[in-house]
């Protein structure tokens, strides 16, 4: 029974690996491929099976003018669009979410559960119904094909994320911590900052983490907002396919393109198993 | 510097959390408030530590309105039944929280968390994470969080409920120390519990709260032996005081078809409805006595405690030893009936025997 348990759990564990991991190792190898490797039946091992070569990477970096697709600069306009974004969220979900947590909110029917459940609904609405009053919003602040337009587009998609999972967060930090800390002679700024801020950063952390990958992976958005001005990664690597697809690009761009959810990924889970609530309140 | 309240009510849902609690706190004084649970005792501490605003009512502290003062210019500080510490600090910064707060110089934090950590017996603990402390060392941790400030209002609510046994015990004794040792000169200490026992044994001022309203003040002692109704006798005794509906006529009080003499201070009180109060410890197992039969036999502690029944008349009696009972049982039990009370039939005290509204 023991030794079955125990086979079934590396099975499983083998099988899950394989089925997270290879994906990757294909799209590794593929980048490295060209057409005639692509085409000429299934191949893995470098040196091996094929012929490595750098084009598929190289495409990415040269100018338009080169025959190439330069991916850098709307690689790194997305990455500012996207943290700026999530930081705005983050500060203004937060401080929302506190307040909602914390005090109580009353216009007519309109209680705090119900504005809470108002920012969730946002994330509700399917994004092509939201596409054409934000298309219209920007071109009449003249924010069309902007840097700034998009981020003020993300903070509307992200920010509820951020609510959502703070307000969570807060009911779960006891009430009487900061009691205690107003007794202690905060005023309820301090005690937000210096007491239950401090105490919420796995929840800030997740909420961060939520807001990264949602701003980082949307396309929809991008797509109508911008036009030739501003371009973001999702984008551009969509735009990379043309009457022949060019299978090597695409994975270099996707590997390029996947790298800093990972390493956000790594970096968060290191932060997620350290803080914890006990302690607090038993 | 007295902290005086008058009429204080708070009412956030349809039922009464306080109810026109009025009091005159001395300095140098501790006071008990006793109560059950959900009586108003934790509202009435948070009110007094500002968290809490009530509908109507004052409270003045040192001849000042405390109502306009916010909770963190009041200096007062609170103990939680839940031992409520911050997480993120370690030992020491904790305590020395309410203190970095005040912006002292850190060589007068450092000295005034050692002495606090001593008086609690926390030394050697400093640098340990809060998570990393048994229940009773949290509480002592926010003890001495509320210790170090000097606080003029010290407000305990229910600190011991959540520990073991043998820890409420200790830390009972080590706060009885901490209160004598002259902590309480200048301070004033309200202490709030639902156990009569902590209420007689810390031997203040006893404020009886139910439902949010105030129902006897007074010294633990009066309280405990002239309880001024039947609500009070009932949340001044565990396990509560027996109440036995009965007649007296003819000097005897009859119930349930027994007969027993009444005492001088009952011999008067013939009127309908009357009620008799008699503590659990005043009944014993006696062969010549008065049969009942055994409902339910709990054993706590060194004691047994007996669950009796005779007819629609229910009891229980406290036994000072181990005894093994079975449920339907049949005992025998005597009543010492020259310590038993009577309430009128409104639950007012009609007579005690220590002498209260005599006959």
């Amino acid at each position: 029974m023991n030794k079955l348990y125990i086979f079934l759990k590396y099975f499983f564990i083998v099988v899950w690996t394989v089925f997270v991991v290879a994906p990757f190792l294909w799209a590794l190898t593929t980048s490295f491929k060209d057409f005639q490797s692509v085409n000429g039946g299934v191949t893995y091992i470098p040196w091996v099976d094929f012929e490595p070569n750098l084009e598929g990477w190289k495409v990415l970096i040269k100018s338009p003018a080169k025959g190439g697709v330069d991916i850098i600069e709307p690689y790194f306009n997305s990455l500012f669009v996207t943290c700026t974004a999530s930081l705005i969220s983050i500060i203004l979900g937060t401080l929302s979410a506190y307040a909602l947590s914390r005090y109580t909110f009353k216009a007519g029917f309109v209680k705090n559960n119900d504005i809470t459940f108002f920012f969730i609904s946002q994330r509700i609405m399917p994004p092509i119904v939201l596409s054409i009053p934000f298309f219209l919003f920007l071109s009449s602040i003249n924010l069309l094909d902007s840097l700034t337009g998009l981020i003020v587009v993300y903070i509307v998609l992200l920010m509820p994320i951020a609510v959502w999972i703070m307000v969570d967060f807060f009911n779960k930090v006891p009430r009487e911590i900061d009691e205690t800390a107003l007794i202690d002679g905060c005023n309820p700024y301090q005690a937000f900052l210096k007491v239950v801020l401090p105490n919420s950063i796995p929840g800030l952390i997740v909420a961060g983490m939520f807001c990264i990958i949602f701003g980082w992976i949307d396309f929809f958005f991008a797509f109508i907002l911008t036009f030739t001005e501003v371009q973001l990664l999702p984008v551009k690597i969509v735009a990379l396919n043309s009457s022949v697809t060019p299978w090597w690009s695409l994975s270099a761009s996707a590997l390029v393109s996947v790298a800093p959810l990972i390493i956000v990924a790594f970096i968060v889970e290191r932060y997620l198993s350290k803080g914890n609530l006990s302690g607090a309140i038993k | 510097m007295d902290l005086v309240a008058n009429n204080l009510s708070y009412k956030p849902d349809d039922q009464y959390h306080l109810n026109e609690v009025s009091f005159n706190f001395k300095e140098g004084n501790l006071y008990t408030i006793l109560g059950r649970t959900l009586s108003g005792k934790t509202t009435l501490l948070k009110t007094i530590a500002g968290l809490i605003t009530p509908d109507s009512g004052e409270i003045e502290f040192d001849g000042k309105n405390f109502l306009k003062v916010p909770v963190w210019d009041r200096n007062v500080a609170m103990v939680y039944q839940q031992f409520i510490n911050y997480p993120h600090l370690n030992v020491f910064e904790n305590i020395a929280f309410p203190l970095k707060q005040r912006k002292i110089d850190q060589s007068i934090i450092n000295e005034k968390v050692m002495d606090a950590l001593k008086s609690v017996g926390l030394v050697g603990y400093e640098k340990r994470k809060i998570q990393e402390l048994s229940g009773g060392q949290q509480q002592r941790v926010s003890l001495a969080r509320s210790l170090v400030k000097n606080a003029k209002i010290l407000l305990l609510d229910e600190p011991l409920v959540n520990l073991d046994y043998k820890l409420r015990e200790q830390l009972r004794e080590e706060f009885k120390n901490l209160f004598s040792k002259g902590l309480a000169d200048e301070t004033i200490l309200i202490y709030s519990t639902t156990d009569p026992r902590e209420t007689m044994e810390l031997n203040g001022e006893v404020i009886v709260l139910d439902e949010g309203k105030v129902l006897q003040v007074g010294p633990a002692k009066e309280i405990f032996e002239n309880p001024n109704s039947l609500k009070v006798a009932e949340i001044s005794n565990d396990p509560p005081m027996n109440i036995i509906e009965a007649k007296i006529s003819d000097n005897q009080i009859r119930f349930e078809g027994i007969d027993v003499e009444a005492p001088q201070h009952l011999s008067k009180l013939t009127e309908d409805g009357l009620k008799i109060g008699l503590r659990s410890s005043d009944i014993e197992l006696n062969k010549n006595g008065h049969e009942f039969e055994v409902e339910l036999a709990e054993i706590s502690g060194s004691e047994t405690l007996l669950h009796l029944k005779r007819g629609d008349t229910k009891i229980i009696v406290s036994i000072e030893e181990v005894l093994n009972f079975k449920i339907h049982d049949k005992v025998k039990i005597n009543f010492k009936i020259d310590r038993a009370y009577a309430f009128h039939a409104d639950g007012k005290l009609a007579s005690s025997p220590f002498g209260g509204l005599n006959g």
